[in-house]
């Protein structure tokens, strides 16, 4: 694939490795930049960009890993839907293995429950269609980026009438995290690498307030390991120039104001929440999505009854410290030895965006051939 | 607090330990290749049966008669669905096990068959199979020499599951094993990686793309020849089919048996451009895929060159070099990208597609 391939040219990456560190010398000072996407924080360990970049700029990792953000008692409601008599419990493949207190979705599928993954909510129609006497739930995560996916799911069975389709509604917005990272004073951060991929729904708009508010720069950033550097690059030119605004590096796809029909759908099917809570940051106001109660026949939380409990997170887990950027994770006290990807105990060690899974497969390399 | 050096000294410890089973069932990573198979394996198998003598886990056991040395493996096969672009349930029993005989450096020769059918399966269907296993049999050269079929009740197997055995006879002067690797060696690969699981996968239907990809389903056992014919016997140290777990949990096999580092150049491993396309859409990383018709050959540096041109006139034509031994990172896995970058590499956790082969 060409289109990748450019954005992964070493010739390129070295000239901006060197505009970074020239940069870097030139306004002499440490720099904390949060990528707030799960997928940049894959792409910064996987090409090994941190050991790229001068030692006075440090990555922060940010709460945009959508299974990372999902607190525990969502996922013993998972589990408890998956063991309802009759039902297909549809997933993406990276939820089955995260813990609840009763297990996770792949050991609920050993016990009997029919857990299936899938890539695609329109996967999870089409099992409905194909099983007309089963009840077919599909476990809904992610931010803005895929709930456009969930709601093109559920208009299309509304509209040919699938009567066994139903959403556990997990869809969280960006901004309120980012707005609750921005607000505590727990770590300074100098500017953050936005999420590109919820930015071709939202727009590179919706991130003016970064700035606006806390006077911060904020760069919409594609996911290659040259649009991380140029971003990079991005937020330090701000700094030697004296601006602090929104950018967009990832203009090949994003546009300032979205995608209008992806935002039209939400708006149609999605409702926000009084309030939802995300693992390590606890409730925050308005900050995910239910369906709107002209869905609300899709809604498995009504139809099912959910028991819906608040689960306290394992005690030695420091996801929230990890999510929130206030710990590093290797910082965490069960990083590698309790918590490992094979038995994970927290979320950011089970999918391949969380800061634990990423350091552990990834990060660690440089640090051990440094050591010999 | 730990620092993070401490931090990374405990997680090697706790990766050298053997892999823990914790589940009190059964699930579908016991199944996948990676770190909870051979969790299961240790704790179930190796606990019962006892391991061989002194020996690392091999793709067949190596039996020493009065005068010969024999390979002797078995496998079996629940792939579904049983046909998809380039193979059938029937060739890939074939193959694979052809594969893990050729790969202990046996000449593989007879081959046993055993059928688990299900109540209904279409007699056109089984005769098909039969027909794809004779005509993989005939191209690896082997004969299928004894067989056992059992029906069972409609819903107590899917379609027909297949457990091949086969047996190989290894020529005297070859040796092959974690201890005979060096420093230095070079890691070859006899072809390109990832299309196996990603056809099967798309086979499958229940994904949101499609995409021309074929099994890469084939024997093996003419490029091993052809790689021996080429170079000392010697500098064939040690050799492994990439199937469940992909080339990444192979190298970390070669790496666990060597207790040297293996450092592999992401650039040289060959995908093809619309197995990348699918696997890059899908968040797939390809060194985990499962390969049906490949193999992976350390060799001595001086001998690699020679080896590479054999297998590639044997038509393996893209068999190249990507990778090799070193002394740092003892029984790791390192992967050099072109883009200056390196990664670790560790055994696949746990497989999302089961019943791949």
């Amino acid at each position: 694939m060409k289109y990748v391939d450019e954005f992964r040219d070493p010739v390129a990456a070295k000239e901006l490795i060197s505009t970074i560190h020239h940069l870097a010398d030139q306004l002499g000072r440490p720099w904390k930049f949060m990528e707030v996407c799960g997928g940049h924080t894959h792409t910064i360990y996987r090409h090994g960009l941190e050991h790229l970049l001068p030692e006075a700029v440090e990555f922060v990792h940010g709460p945009g890993c959508p299974v990372c953000v999902i607190p525990r008692g969502r996922v013993d409601d998972a589990v408890w839907l998956a063991h309802r008599p009759g039902v297909i419990f549809t997933t993406f493949g990276d939820m089955m293995r995260v813990p609840g207190t009763q297990g996770s979705l792949l050991q609920a599928q050993a016990r009997g429950a029919d857990v299936r993954f899938v890539y695609s909510p329109l996967d999870a129609v089409k099992i409905a269609r194909d099983n007309p006497d089963r009840e077919v739930v599909f476990f809904a995560v992610g931010f803005e980026t895929t709930a456009p996916s969930t709601a093109a799911a559920l208009a299309v069975s509304q509209k040919t009438g699938v009567k066994n389709f139903f959403v556990f509604c997990n869809h969280v917005l960006i901004n309120p995290p980012v707005r609750a990272i921005l607000d505590t004073n727990n770590v300074k951060l100098d500017g953050l690498i936005g999420p590109g991929h919820v930015a071709t729904v939202v727009g590179s708009d919706h991130f003016d307030f970064v700035p606006e508010e806390f006077h911060v720069p904020l760069v919409v950033t594609g996911f290659e390991p040259l649009d991380i550097l140029q971003s990079v690059a991005m937020l330090l030119t701000q700094y030697a120039e004296g601006r602090c605004e929104v950018e967009n590096q990832y203009a090949r796809v994003v546009r300032s104001g979205g995608n209008a029909e992806a935002r039209r759908m939400l708006a149609e099917v999605f409702t926000p929440r009084d309030t939802f809570e995300w693992r390590g940051l606890g409730e925050i106001p308005y900050s995910g999505y239910r369906l709107s109660d002209e869905y609300m026949a899709f809604d498995a939380e009504t139809h099912f009854d959910l028991p819906g409990d608040r689960v306290d997170d394992h005690p030695a887990c420091q996801c929230g410290l990890v999510l929130t950027g206030q710990i590093k994770p290797w910082e965490c006290k069960v990083f590698g030895t309790g918590c490992t990807p094979e038995n994970p105990i927290g979320t950011c060690m089970v999918s391949p965006e969380g800061a634990c899974a990423a350091y552990y497969n990834f990060g660690r390399i440089p640090t051990l051939l440094a050591n010999r | 607090m730990r620092t993070e050096e401490d931090a990374l000294n405990q997680i090697e410890r706790a990766r050298g330990r053997k892999p823990k089973l914790t589940d009190d069932q059964v699930t579908m990573a016991h199944g996948s290749g990676g770190k909870a198979a051979a969790a299961l394996i240790q704790a179930v198998f190796i606990e019962a049966f006892g391991a061989p003598d002194g020996e690392e886990l091999r793709d067949a056991a190596i039996l020493d008669l009065p005068g010969t040395r024999i390979a002797y493996t078995t496998d079996s096969y629940v792939v579904q669905p049983i046909r998809f672009p380039g193979a059938s349930i029937g060739e890939l029993a074939v193959n694979g096990t052809v594969n893990d005989l050729a790969v202990s450096g046996a000449r593989p020769a007879w081959l046993s068959a055993g059928f688990i059918l299900e109540e209904g399966l279409a007699m056109d269907e089984l005769r098909a199979i039969a027909a794809d296993m004779r005509q993989a049999a005939d191209a690896a050269g082997v004969r299928i020499v004894t067989g056992d079929t059992k029906v069972v009740p409609r819903g107590a197997a899917d379609q027909v599951f297949i457990t091949t055995s086969g047996i190989g006879v290894i020529p005297e002067e070859r040796r092959l094993g974690g201890a005979q690797v060096r420093q230095g060696d070079r890691v070859l690969i006899s072809g390109p990686i990832a299309a196996h699981g990603m056809a099967v996968m798309i086979a499958r239907g229940n994904l949101a793309i499609s995409a021309p990809i074929e099994s890469d389903s084939a024997p093996v056992n003419h490029w091993v020849e052809a790689m021996y014919a080429a170079v000392e016997p010697e500098a064939v140290r040690w050799m492994r089919d990439p199937t469940r777990g992909g080339l990444g949990t192979v190298a970390n096999e070669l790496a666990r048996d060597t207790e040297l580092g293996v450092l592999l150049d992401e650039e040289a491993i060959a995908v093809a451009p619309e197995v990348r396309g699918a696997c890059d859409m899908l968040g797939i990383d390809p060194l985990y895929v499962a390969n049906e018709g490949c193999f992976i050959a350390v060799v001595a540096a001086d001998a690699a060159d020679a080896a590479v041109a054999a297998m590639r006139a044997a038509g393996a034509d893209q068999a190249s070099v990507i990778g090799e031994i070193i002394a740092d990172l003892p029984g790791m896995v390192a992967v050099r990208n072109g883009f200056g970058g390196t990664r670790l590499m560790d055994m696949l956790v746990t497989d999302p597609l089961p019943r791949i082969c």
